[in-house]
């Protein structure tokens, strides 16, 4: 069954408009004749199609538009232009080190976030332990989250998150937090999950995770897709890319 | 209209545990790191009130019986309004790095803030019925009708709240103009005098100020032992309806595109 499809999807976000450059600028440039709003589009005419069960890698350098596709498939943005399917509840991890509350505990922060997430009161009541457990903070349960070190944070992050269960999971730049140890123990974790049954989307820098899980990859760069299809085809090319820049 | 309501309703349900964590959140943050704590909610309508009964009884000579009271329900009225719809407006970019991340209700953040905000007006109101009691005012059943003006003014200030949030979203500079309006709003809700001796064309243009509306039916319930009018009631609820589905309409039109500006 078909878990995800994408038919010619394009994001713009406007720029250069009263918001950002100001009134006084936008004055002035109207009265110049100069003055329009522009549009970047961040992705450009995206399309693919996957099966339930598939895991896509998505590959490409900075700024290709990977996030911003991530945000379109999980329904926080909309396309500007084409249309998309999308069946089966989401789960979608993007930069998990964000939006805690640096005023709160790190126990409140835990279930602030759960909730967040969907886990009902009960749930996290029962798991709140084997997350704490999980993230290696049980010393930390009752400090402020603002005095954890980076990579307690994210670490923290990913244990609240790991416990997901939906059909299609979108993962951006998830698996890269913490130490090696910790790195290990999440991969193996989300493994656990995809293997579960989730179609997955996993951005990734390290082309090597790309190879060894993904079972199509997604090549974009400047917000073109500029390739769909086998993982080892197109990690090669991605790869030659690379080297010869 | 009733269908979609009743979605909403579902959809809060579903995210209960959510918006219990944050209203949690928001009371909390409210004192944190604050000596006195929660008394706060307490102790700033209290000095408040100091200051204005000594400068309005001493320097204006304001003597009118439970002049106190008046100034109270003026002033705890307009406290709500104010605390809850400046709440309301930073909600959205408060959480912006939760919104652009996660896919949630963005009114949630908004409603959870009025909740706290609720919380404080409602410690408050005890407050306020303590200072009833000493001025030699009987309660009476009468009381009860406060609801009514409440539940208009917190519905009002959800409206307003949320047509601020969005506003603030594209444009920050409203945050310095809501300053001003709110101040000036202050000085044209009779919060400290009174409109008795105004013309009548003139009292009646106080109506058109929502805030006033919801003062008077206060007072009146209060120190003059009435109920008011229909028209009253009406006017309650048709400001709070109008705010509401005016902040329900530009959520509707431009939710997705807040995105961009966060």
């Amino acid at each position: 069954m078909t878990k995800i499809e994408l038919n010619d999807i394009s994001v713009s976000y406007i720029t250069g408009d009263f918001s950002t450059i100001g009134l006084k600028d936008v004055v002035i440039q109207k009265i110049k004749g100069q003055y329009k709003p522009k549009e970047f589009v961040a992705v450009k005419h995206v399309s693919f199609k996957l099966e339930e069960g598939e895991l896509l890698g998505i590959v490409g350098s900075n700024g290709a538009g990977k996030s911003t596709l991530c945000k379109v498939i999980s329904g926080i943005m909309r396309p500007t232009t084409g249309t998309m399917a999308v069946r089966g509840n989401i789960a979608s991890l993007l930069e998990l080190g964000t939006g805690f509350d640096g005023d709160l505990t790190v126990k409140e922060n835990t279930f602030l976030r759960g909730a967040m997430l969907g886990y009902t009161r009960e749930f996290m009541n029962n798991t709140y332990k084997a997350i704490i457990e999980f993230a290696e903070l049980e010393e930390f349960e009752d400090r402020l989250f603002s005095h954890l070190s980076s990579g307690m944070k994210s670490r923290l992050a990913f244990s609240i998150a790991c416990l997901v269960n939906p059909e299609i999971l979108i993962l951006d730049e998830v698996l890269s937090v913490g130490d090696g140890a910790f790195r290990k123990k999440s991969e193996a974790k989300m493994l656990e999950i995809i293997k579960g049954g989730a179609t997955t989307l996993l951005v990734s820098h390290s082309l090597e995770q790309i190879r060894r899980m993904a079972t199509k990859v997604l090549w974009l760069d400047k917000g073109n897709q500029i390739a769909f299809g086998e993982t080892k085809e197109i990690c090669d090319r991605y790869a030659e890319f690379l080297n010869g820049k | 209209m009733i269908k979609t309501i009743k979605e909403q309703f579902l959809k809060i349900k579903k995210h209960q545990f959510l918006f219990e964590e944050l209203v949690k959140r928001d009371f909390k943050k409210k004192y944190k790191r604050t000596a006195l704590g929660m008394l706060w909610s307490l102790v700033s309508p209290l000095m408040q009130l100091l200051v204005m009964s000594v400068v309005f009884t001493h320097f204006f000579g304001q003597n009118k019986p439970h002049y106190m009271i008046y100034l109270f329900a003026g002033n705890l009225t307009f406290s709500f309004f104010k605390d809850s719809t400046n709440g309301g407006m930073n909600s959205l970019m408060q959480n912006s790095s939760i919104i652009t991340k996660i896919n949630l209700p963005k009114y949630m953040f908004l409603l959870s803030k009025n909740v706290a905000s609720l919380i404080n007006f409602g410690l408050t109101l005890i407050i306020f019925f303590l200072f009833v009691a000493c001025d030699g005012i009987t309660f009476s059943f009468r009381f009860f009708a406060l609801i009514y003006p409440i539940i208009c003014l917190i519905v009002f200030n959800i409206g307003v709240g949320l047509i601020l949030s969005a506003l603030f979203v594209l444009f920050k500079d409203i945050q310095y103009l809501y300053d001003i309006f709110t101040m000036m709003l202050s000085y044209m809700s009779a919060i400290f005098y009174y409109t008795d001796t105004y013309s009548h064309r003139t009292q009646v243009l106080f109506h058109a100020n929502p805030i006033y509306v919801y003062i008077t039916y206060f007072r009146d319930v209060v120190i003059y032992g009435y109920i008011p009018g229909w028209k009253t009631h009406l006017l309650c609820f048709g400001y709070a309806c109008i705010a509401l589905l005016a902040g329900a309409l530009i959520y509707k039109k431009y939710n997705y595109k807040f995105m961009y500006y966060m």
